[in-house]
């Protein structure tokens, strides 16, 4: 525990850097990319010259990006994260209504993901078959083949769960993973020994296999999160899912400097936090096993 | 599976060439609206038959094939090398370049590819032309698609650093230089040509996503992501809409089987 404590403190202090690293840089690319100055409300002709002039005035304001830090950290502070230009709402508030739906999604997208990548992995991995493990791995590079969004439009128009999109999306993915995972833990003489004296499959794969995997897993588990929302973003805008990764789009497109800022930090902060958990768990399991 | 190599290979092969000795085809357009034959069916005219404006979907089709494999291998290209730069001097020479990337590709990592391309592409000016708007994209995408494999080339490379041969070499008085263009460069190419195998798919994955969202080339240039938009439209779901899906997985089919299976190994 003693030694835990001072690694503990230096990820927290990773953590907290990168999540400021990353509202700072998404800051500084928004405001000098190319389009920044550009409204799309400017080329709405029915907007007036005293119109367009109040909303070049309304971007002038997150002009400078250090003011803008200083006035966003002050009130961030207070626990107010800005309000949203585009959607005239308070942040907070935005988010707090949207991230229900994006947690439900990936949620369901990462248990289903990998319910599907085990059940199937585990068959192509223990089946001497190599036409069954061969289809199955061909199943799942073709899955892999389609572009995440189209699978969720085409689940969509045919009346699919749509919840279930991250999850067919996240599957091909974790079980390229899980199968070379599998293979390497089957392949490991202490259980090749078990399985030639005749311990039964399940426990095999409880008291050996998994808990030999077990580092790699939850390293993966990590990533599969950044993976589901990732995936979660397509999915809510063109499905029309009122989540974070439809706030996102819309924000991108309406050039939202304020919502895109918060959202970084809110992502930058989760992935992260994921991440650290499952190397937590995967070291406190590493010196479990030692 | 010996097979399988090469006739990925032939097939992306004769997707490229289709695609260039269409455009050089006098009369053949991705953008002439024939009016009066709106939304056909195929026919030997029109093979995939056409769109809603009337444009020829095999003509587009063909176009955007070409344009993709061929941005989608620039971008890819561009990549490698940014990461071959900047993982390789990193883990070769160490020091605090090398402490100021790590966490540089962990904070790019660990942002959702999607997010940071979405927030990047929607940013770019609104006025800019259909070409430009396409390499745009492609560009955005080498920009930010140069971490993942730089992670990987930093290892790679400090390994080599390392390594009992790299030892020898400098033990025997191998000068820095030498050691780095005779011996490292040289065992570093099968991990680059492996990351640029497999940033093309990513790359053109990404392309289709971002072209489905309507944050890819604009009207009337033809992309895959811009032709997979019209499955957003239930009305006209007739079986030669869905070419362009069928000509997107064949293609990464292609470059999975064309990258050597270790490579693509945990």
């Amino acid at each position: 525990m003693k030694n835990r404590l001072p690694r503990l403190i230096g990820q927290l202090g990773a953590l907290t850097a990168t999540m400021l690293a990353g509202m700072i840089l998404t800051g500084a690319l928004v405001r000098v990319s190319p389009g920044f100055d550009t409204d799309e409300r400017e080329l709405d002709p029915r907007f007036d010259e005293s119109s367009r002039n109040s909303i070049r005035a309304e971007r002038a304001a997150n002009r400078d990006l250090l003011p803008f830090y200083a006035r966003y950290f002050r009130a961030a502070l207070r626990g107010d994260l800005g309000m949203s230009e585009s959607f005239q709402r308070p942040i907070g508030e935005l988010i707090r209504d949207r991230a229900p739906v994006t947690a439900g999604i990936m949620a369901a997208g990462i248990a289903g993901g990998w319910a599907l990548a085990f059940a199937l992995a585990l068959p192509a991995v223990l089946c001497r078959q190599r036409l069954f493990g061969g289809s199955i791995g061909m199943l799942a590079r073709v899955v892999m083949c389609v572009p995440s969004a189209a699978l969720a439009i085409l689940v969509f128009n045919f009346g699919g769960p749509v919840r279930g999109i991250v999850a067919l999306v996240l599957f091909p993915r974790v079980f390229d993973y899980l199968r070379n995972l599998l293979q390497a833990a089957y392949s490991q003489p202490h259980i090749l020994t078990a399985r030639a004296k005749g311990l039964g499959t399940a426990r095999i794969l409880f008291r050996h296999v998994l808990p030999a995997a077990a580092p790699q897993l939850l390293a993966l588990a990590g990533v599969s999160a950044t993976m589901a929302f990732g995936t979660a973003i397509p999915v809510e805008t063109l499905c029309d899912l009122p989540g974070i990764g439809q706030l996102a789009w819309k924000a991108a497109v309406a050039r939202d400097l304020p919502v895109l800022v918060v959202l970084t930090a809110i992502v930058t902060l989760l992935t992260q936090l994921c991440n650290s958990v499952f190397d937590w768990v995967a070291a406190g399991q590493g010196v479990n096993r030692a | 599976m010996k097979l399988g190599r090469p006739a990925a290979a032939a097939v992306l092969g004769s997707m490229l060439m289709i695609s260039l000795a269409a455009n050089l085809t006098p009369g053949a357009s991705y953008s002439h609206q024939f009016r009066e034959f709106p939304n056909t069916r195929p026919s030997a005219r029109f093979p995939l038959g056409t769109d809603d404006l009337g444009r020829d979907r095999f003509m587009r089709l063909v176009d955007a094939t070409g344009a993709s494999l061929l941005l989608a291998g620039s971008a890819a290209l561009a990549a490698t090398l940014l990461a071959a730069l900047a993982g390789g001097f990193a883990g070769y020479f160490g020091g605090w370049f090398d402490r100021l990337l790590a966490p540089t590709l962990d904070l790019m990592l660990s942002l959702p590819w999607m997010f940071l391309l979405l927030a990047a592409r929607a940013l770019l000016p609104l006025n800019i032309s259909p070409l430009a708007s396409l390499i745009l994209t492609y560009a955005l995408l080498a920009l930010l698609g140069w971490a993942a494999p730089a992670r990987v080339v930093r290892a790679g490379a400090r390994q080599l650093r390392e390594s009992d041969f790299a030892l020898q070499a400098r033990a025997c008085g191998v000068s820095g230089s030498r050691l780095l263009r005779r011996h490292i460069v040289p065992n570093l190419k099968p991990v680059l040509l492996a990351q640029f195998l497999t940033s093309i798919p990513i790359f053109i994955l990404a392309e289709a996503n971002l072209g489905m969202l309507g944050l890819s080339a604009g009207e009337p240039y033809p992309t895959w992501g811009n032709l997979l938009r019209e499955l957003q439209n239930p009305s006209v779901l007739r079986p030669e809409i869905f070419a362009t899906l069928g000509v997107v997985a064949l293609s990464i089919c292609c470059f999975q089987l064309v990258l050597p299976m270790e490579d693509s190994r945990v």
